[in-house]
């Protein structure tokens, strides 16, 4: 009987969210399932239920094409288009793109609003505005901007919610979509395919040349071959938002930012106490424009991370977001316009440094000791507050570090693949459970109503905002 | 020890400073005497000086060191500076466009990224711009200063070559391409892939012929061009650019310049429009520079007839061979025993007296050895020196400073 050859050890980067139930049931097809590879699961670290050499992490899939290709995972699943967008930057990425899966197809467009007037790629470089265009795909909307030949563009980089920002807030959109009437439906005009799209197989370049992933790679060849592909079937569930309108850009409306995700739930109870009413701002369903009872105040709801420079670039007067946000967004700009108007006072968290268990300091002093001792030198900062760990780092006068920005869930990331953490945390339970250890506390966050101090805004509408804000400040203060 | 200078970067030790500025002196002072005035452009630019079309290809672009600013939250870029032309381009539309013609010359860092980290990221150039005429005598000034300033760095072997963007853009327009096609198929040629044009011309085999005669042979005078010309195949607008071309060439030819005519030696900038040319020694280029007519127009300007050279700096410096000023004779070494008040102040205006006589003095008070020929040591006993002279191996008591340097005078 013949043995199959002996395999190395093998380390895959597996995604969360929206590509996990796919890729999940093409994995079990192929008899390659991982235990607790679902999306309520609490655990990062899973283990092949079949092969003993082989393991996987959970990372937020934008992650995963850096996470191969600085050697940290031998193989990674996700989706084309985040290998690409590192690519766009980084052509010399140890990456290996080994094949396409087949699922979650779909395609990256350049997009423009129904409501604007741009109708075709033709005209951009023709025309002499400054082209403004919003994506969560910086590195790709450059490299098109670029070869499109456009004369003034500027990158205005975004957390999520890309297609809410046209017309008003910037003319051009890259975004992924499944196909054209699902831009269509987003109230956008698709002028440009970008490049197609789907779950894809990446390895690292090293990992590729020197060790023996074949019996991983063969299962995944069965797969492609196999005649039932029931991943095929499975669609990605993805929250349904809603951005249809009628445009009313009128220059006295005062325009308000309200955040989706973790903050949606507080703040629409907030805002309900001041007896401001908003419709289509709940669990159920997301409209990106919801209206409100003040019909002089145009409502968006988009990512609370995106609000500060929102705020600063003046597309928004108003914006309920996060203390933290707000400085990440200083630190970064230190001159920028942005600034706390009213401490709302719910969704309290702290922000903090973070090591492993494993790691025997109690203290940022310490972990300097540590590292001039030899360890840890460069030292992996990951987090998705870029700029307030920089910040922490100068100040704490740590001398080598790398930081590597993720996009949520960096708890995974201790021990193996970094060694500080910024992170957020309520309770620390979470931190706790995942055997890590609060070694500082910079700062704590709520929520909070910020605004642009440099608003050039008419004196009707510098009434209204300030009405706005009082109205939002006894709220607060009678909480 | 690891080292930790940055990937791409380059320390110039003395030796190579001595080089560099060897190379920037013969510069200086030929454009300062052919009536060139210096100027200096800042190291931060707008991304979006360099992003109008026909300035930088893409792939130049997609190079840049390009970032936000700390007030960049509006998404405005800035760029280290990855051209030197440009700048100087825009410097001149907003201080000096009502001037009839401006000479300006500048010596500059560019910045592009460098993939392997082997080469250079930072590169030094000598630039000059010649803006405001449309005459091909500014054309031919330009290589004529050129050739100067590499005379009197006495480098030789060096190769001339010609080409004319003008005559390479009504060519590609022979092969009747979509305008998408024909400016994709521009920019990989500027980045130095002709074999594209070799695959695209295959479809239409007249002007297969015409570009064959036009890339595939070499001219060395103006006669090649007048041949050219000549074809029964060329279209007005070819002609028209050819003349351009060989009124230069003729231009030189009487000036008794030698230069081969190489149309596939185009590089590099999508501005140029007419004339390009290219310095070379053993491969390496060291000069390269052109007619850009429409770049001022483009980044905002009202049009003004330019052009302009670069020579570069990092290949140079390995070609020439400064002349060794300060010999062990012209430098001195002032040594003391101590740094008491009295004898140091006597060692320093001892050392400055020196170099008031045009020596070179160097202080020591650690007692450190030195192979030039003369030490001089500064006693305690106030007024007292002994020169020492290390070739003749003889030390000589002084009383004044004036007296050492009659000993060393009369030994010299």
């Amino acid at each position: 009987m013949l043995t199959e050859p002996q395999s190395d050890y093998v380390k895959v980067a597996l995604p969360k969210g929206s590509l996990l139930p796919a890729t999940a049931c093409f994995l079990n097809e192929i008899g390659l399932e991982f235990e607790n590879y679902t999306q309520k699961t609490r655990v990062y670290r899973l283990q092949s239920t079949r092969l003993p050499h082989l393991s996987a992490k959970m990372f937020q899939e934008k992650d995963i094409p850096i996470q191969v290709a600085v050697g940290n995972y031998d193989l990674g699943i996700c989706g084309s288009d985040w290998i690409e967008e590192l690519l766009a930057k980084y052509p010399a990425s140890a990456l290996v793109r080994v094949f396409g899966l087949e699922y979650n197809k779909g395609n990256l467009y350049m997009a423009a609003s129904q409501h604007g007037n741009i109708s075709s790629v033709q005209e951009l470089p023709h025309r002499q505005d400054t082209w403004r265009i919003v994506t969560e795909y910086p590195n790709l909307a450059e490299a098109s901007a670029l070869s499109l030949r456009l004369r003034k563009f500027r990158i205005l980089p975004v957390w999520g919610a890309a297609e809410v920002y046209p017309p008003e807030n910037a003319d051009l959109v890259v975004l992924w979509a499944q196909n054209e009437s699902a831009i269509k439906a987003q109230n956008l005009v698709s002028l440009k395919t970008l490049l197609s799209t789907g779950a894809f197989l990446i390895a690292n370049k090293e990992s590729w040349q020197t060790k023996n992933v074949g019996q991983v790679i063969s299962r995944f060849s069965q797969g492609l071959r196999a005649t039932a592909k029931p991943w095929l079937q499975i669609k990605p569930k993805s929250a349904r938002s809603v951005n249809s309108f009628h445009p009313d850009f009128s220059q006295e409306k005062v325009w308000l930012a309200i955040p989706d995700g973790h903050q949606q739930a507080p703040t629409s109870e907030f805002l309900n106490k001041a007896g401001l009413e908003l419709q289509g701002y709940s669990a159920r369903m997301l409209k990106r424009r919801p209206s409100f009872n003040l019909d002089w105040v145009n409502v968006k709801v988009i990512r609370p991370q995106d609000m500060p420079l929102q705020v600063a670039n003046g597309n928004f007067d108003l914006a309920i977001t996060g203390r933290d946000w707000l400085l990440d967004h200083l630190y970064r700009f230190p001159t920028s316009p942005a600034t706390e108007l009213v401490e709302l006072g719910f969704g309290e968290v702290k922000v903090v440094a973070v090591v492993s268990q494993d790691l025997s300091v109690a203290d940022i002093d310490d972990l300097k000791r540590l590292m001039q001792a030899g360890g840890l030198s460069p030292l992996r900062v990951a987090s998705e507050y870029i700029n307030i760990a920089d910040k922490y780092l100068h100040d704490n006068h740590v001398s080598r570090y790398k930081l590597i920005p993720t996009w949520g869930a960096s708890e995974a990331l201790l021990p193996e693949d970094a060694d500080l953490l910024i992170e957020n945390t309520q309770t620390g339970k979470t931190l706790a459970e995942h055997n890590l250890r609060i070694v500082d506390t910079l700062f704590k966050s709520t929520a909070c109503l910020i605004g642009n101090k440099n608003s050039l805004a008419s004196p009707t509408k510098r009434e209204r905002i300030a009405s706005l804000v009082e109205i939002l400040r006894q709220t607060a203060e009678s909480n | 020890m690891t080292s930790q200078r940055c990937k791409g970067a380059r320390d110039l030790l003395p030796k190579d400073t001595a080089r560099f500025r060897h190379v920037e002196d013969a510069f200086r002072r030929s454009c300062l005497s052919w009536g060139y005035q210096e100027v200096r452009t800042p190291t931060l630019e707008y991304l979006h000086l360099f992003t109008a079309a026909g300035t930088l290809t893409p792939n130049m672009l997609s190079k840049v060191y390009s970032f936000l600013d700390w007030d960049g939250w509006s998404g405005e870029r800035v760029v280290l500076r990855p051209d030197g032309t440009i700048p100087v381009a825009r410097l001149y539309i907003e201080n000096l466009a009502q001037e009839a013609i401006a000479r300006l010359f500048y010596v500059t860092n560019v910045f592009a990224f460098e993939e392997t980290g082997k080469e250079n990221r930072e590169r030094w150039q000598c630039g000059v711009e010649l803006l405001g005429s449309p005459k091909s005598t500014a054309d031919v000034e330009l290589i004529l200063l050129a050739v100067e300033i590499l005379r009197s760095l006495n480098i030789s072997g060096v190769e001339i070559q010609l080409s004319h963007a003008g005559v390479l853009k009504a060519l590609l327009k022979e092969l009747k391409l979509s305008p998408d096609k024909e400016a994709a198929l521009l920019s990989q040629i500027l980045d130095g892939n002709w074999q594209v044009l070799a695959q695209t011309g295959a479809a239409n085999s007249n002007a297969d012929r015409l570009l064959s005669l036009f890339l595939d042979l070499r001219g060395e005078s103006s006669s090649f061009l007048e041949n050219l010309r000549a074809l029964p195949q060329i279209s007005s607008d070819l002609k028209s650019e050819l003349d351009s071309f060989a009124e230069v060439a003729s231009l030189l030819d009487v000036l008794d310049c030698n230069y081969h005519i190489d149309i596939t030696s185009t590089r590099g900038f999508e501005y140029y429009t007419g004339l390009c040319f290219q310095f070379l020694v053993k491969q390496d280029r060291i000069v390269s520079g052109g007619r850009y007519d429409n770049l001022v127009p483009l980044i905002g300007g009202k049009s003004t007839p330019a052009c302009g050279f670069a020579l570069y700096i990092d290949p140079l410096i390995d070609l020439v061979e400064p002349e060794v000023r300060q010999t062990k004779e012209h430098r001195i070494l002032v040594r003391s025993e101590t740094t008491m008040p009295n004898v140091t102040k006597a060692s320093f205006e001892l050392a400055q007296c020196l170099r008031e006589a045009g020596y070179v003095a160097e202080l020591d008070f650690s007692g450190r050895q030195s192979d030039w020929r003369w030490v001089i040591t500064v006693e305690e006993k106030p007024s007292s020196f002994i020169v020492i002279d290390q070739i003749q191996n003889q030390k000589t008591e002084a009383s004044s400073i004036a007296n050492v340097i009659d000993i060393m005078g009369g030994s010299a």
